[in-house]
């Protein structure tokens, strides 16, 4: 159990000095590389730091951010969510039908979309606890099925594989500001999901620090068997983190349908492993017990950066794959380099 | 280790093949390479589309645009994602390097609106390609440089009533893509005979043989099938030996194999967007628009097909599919 350092209340004085504590940091070795992709672009591309090219790397890493919050919080607990990229198109699919067909207020359709997406949540977790069958399978199932239903549905009730527009309903306003509205801080435009994004993180670091519910996901991530000794209540925690998930998947889900108006059914898929990715390279294992969200948002910042970074520079986009896994690799190393030096010296 | 070598060499210079392969290549190359034929000063123009990775397509209109942009000096930079949320990204990104002119695919012109309207605001001349025609100028762009998919499908339909057809499946390789439904229902639209549609997985090979040949073994009335997409002509035309079935298969677009099966006879005929004009005249017209203010169409958009393309043609044509260029 590497997570002893978050889970112990911090008592009498402080014995570690402070460069050392930042070393047993999850995020150590993503922040490292962000630093160094982040001036790496800076040299090689000329408009990258404008005030305009931050805001729209600000913008792509947040839509990955969102969902990458509670994906880390996920595989600390020690399960995967292969579900988590088409159920965004899921949540704003329903919310944008529903309104449509019922002739409702927007926001009956955003509620009844949350309930639609949480369920989604509840039945991964649900069904993981039940059949005690590993959640790369279930959540599989889940993937393969939602991409199904979003295609099937979509052309069922709208005739084509997009949705009507909701862009002249009652509600659309007070939804877009909330969901996908843009506001000026200085001389950068900023998008809302970024401050979204940032919420997020920083309710899940309080969660995961600070309060007993953190202190279960780390015990069920380290080892299902020693944390029910204890006394966590297993099922429950990993049925709400896949709940959190859903809830997430629900924001980025209406983000999309208030930004557009109109939801495209077959879109989503892949997007899960960038999630994933994002989560890793921020410093959390696969086998689960250790991580953090702040590394989170580190990763999918580096995504963000480098995605949009191959435009800035003028480069054939056909490597950009090929960057991403390398930096994958990367990062994945330098963060159990870190690790180690990390526990050599507490 | 050195007579090895020596060997491999020797073989490979002994066994030089006098057709084909890179050397027929390099040679086809050379014919269609050129210089700047104009002093304007260096402009950068952007393309940004919603074409996946490695497409086909996609890639022969960069060959056009690239050709126009050696020919006007022009700096062209090229980005492209399936998903709207991220081509729209990959366009303001383009907005951000302030380039000086901008082309874009509206396959999801919900998702493009905003940030179109950002790039004419920023007034940067932008034009649009393949897809969106009824939107291009609500949008604010220039001009429109495509095909209607739905014109090009009636077209298709007229072709098959010519050739005596009674009953055709349509094989839409993409779902949840509305050009190809358009396309579909031009078929439809024209065809006197019974369309049905057949969706299959487009990224899967085996599994398009294997659907083509089921239809076709299940229903023997069928005598025409239409794939939506070069590459899966030839699947189609396996497809239907595999069946023992008679029916004839045609496609929509070219490539370098599909020119070669029509000349051989074992496809009918394709109908052709010339993606190659597609992205050559983007560039050139927005190159013309920055130097001259000129711009074609007069408001409607400029059309680069249907061009039906049968036996006759093909042998022509044979030459520049190879070489990317059609």
């Amino acid at each position: 159990m590497s997570s002893t350092t978050a889970t112990v209340p911090e008592a009498g004085p402080r014995t570690r000095s402070l460069p050392r504590r930042l070393l047993g940091r999850p995020e150590l070795g993503s922040v490292v590389g962000a630093a160094a992709v982040f001036v790496f672009f800076a040299i090689v591309a000329d408009s990258f730091l404008s005030a305009s090219s931050l805001s729209t790397v600000l913008y792509a890493s947040s839509t990955i951010g969102i969902m990458a919050v509670p994906v880390a919080l996920l595989m600390i607990g020690g399960e995967f969510d292969l579900s988590a990229g088409v159920m965004v198109t899921s949540s704003a699919l329903v919310s944008s039908m529903f309104s449509y067909q019922m002739t409702a207020n927007v926001w009956v359709g955003v509620g009844v979309s949350l309930l639609v997406t949480l369920a989604i949540g509840f039945f991964n977790g649900f069904v993981l606890t039940r059949t005690k069958l590993p959640s790369f399978i279930i959540t599989l199932g889940t993937f393969l099925m939602l991409t199904g239903l979003n295609l099937g549905f979509t052309k069922l009730i709208s005739g084509t594989v997009s949705t009507k527009t909701i862009g002249d309903m009652e509600g659309i306003e007070s939804a877009r500001a909330l969901f996908a509205s843009h506001f000026t801080l200085g001389d950068v435009d900023l998008q809302v999901t970024v401050l979204w994004w940032i919420g997020l993180v920083a309710v899940a670091t309080w969660v995961l620090l600070r309060t007993r519910a953190g202190n279960w996901v780390f015990a069920v991530g380290g080892g299902v068997d020693a944390a029910r000794a204890v006394g966590v209540p297993v099922r429950r925690t990993k049925i709400g983190l896949y709940m959190a998930v859903a809830f997430c998947a629900w924001v980025s889900g209406q983000h999309l349908l208030m930004s557009y108006d109109v939801v495209q059914s077959g879109e989503g898929v892949g997007n899960e492993l960038l999630y994933i990715i994002a989560a890793v390279i921020g410093g959390c294992l696969m086998t689960g017990g250790y991580g953090s969200a702040i590394g989170s948002a580190v990763g999918a910042f580096i995504f963000g950066m480098t995605s949009k970074g191959i435009v800035y520079a003028q480069w054939n986009p056909d490597w950009f794959k090929f960057f991403l896994g390398a930096m994958l690799l990367l990062a994945t190393l330098l963060n159990a380099w870190v690790r180690k030096r990390a526990e050599a010296s507490k | 280790m050195s007579a090895v070598l020596a060997a491999v060499l020797g073989a490979t210079l002994a066994g030089c093949s006098s057709t084909g392969g890179k050397r027929a290549e390099e040679r086809a190359a050379k014919a269609a390479q050129g210089r700047s034929a104009v002093d304007t000063p260096r402009w950068t123009f952007a393309m940004v589309t919603h074409s996946g990775d490695g497409d086909t397509f996609w890639d022969i209109v960069q060959s056009g645009a690239k050709q126009a942009a050696v020919k006007d000096n022009i700096k062209f930079l090229y980005a492209h994602d399936v998903e709207g949320n991220k081509q729209a990204q990959s366009v303001q990104a383009m907005i951000d390097q302030k380039v000086d002119g901008l082309i874009v695919s509206l396959a999801k012109p919900d998702a493009m609106k905003d940030v179109v309207a950002k790039a004419v605001k920023a007034g940067i001349p932008v034009i649009t390609v393949n897809s969106g025609s009824d939107k291009s100028k609500e949008f604010g762009a220039l001009t429109h440089i495509g095909q209607d998919e739905v014109i090009a499908g009636e077209a298709v339909g007229e072709q098959l009533n010519q050739r005596g057809k009674k009953k055709a499946v349509c094989v839409l390789h993409e779902q949840g893509n509305v050009g190809h439904e358009q396309r579909c229902e031009g078929v439809k639209k024209a065809f006197k005979g019974e369309v049905v549609n057949l969706y299959v997985e487009g990224t899967n090979m085996p599994n398009v043989q294997s659907s083509i040949e089921a239809k076709l073994q299940s229903d023997k009335d069928v005598d025409a099938v239409v794939t939506l997409g070069a590459p899966f002509a030839p699947t189609a035309v396996k497809a239907a030996q595999q069946a023992g079935s008679k029916a004839e298969v045609d496609t929509f677009d070219l490539n370098a194999k599909v020119a070669d099966s029509l000349k051989d006879g074992s496809l009918g005929f394709a109908v052709d967007q010339d993606p190659y004009l597609q992205g050559y005249e983007a560039v050139d017209l927005l190159w013309l628009y920055r130097y001259n203010r000129d711009m074609l169409g007069g408001g409607r958009p400029v059309l680069t097909g249907p061009q039906i393309v049968t036996k006759d043609d093909a042998k022509v044509l044979a030459e520049y599919t190879k070489r990317g260029t059609r």
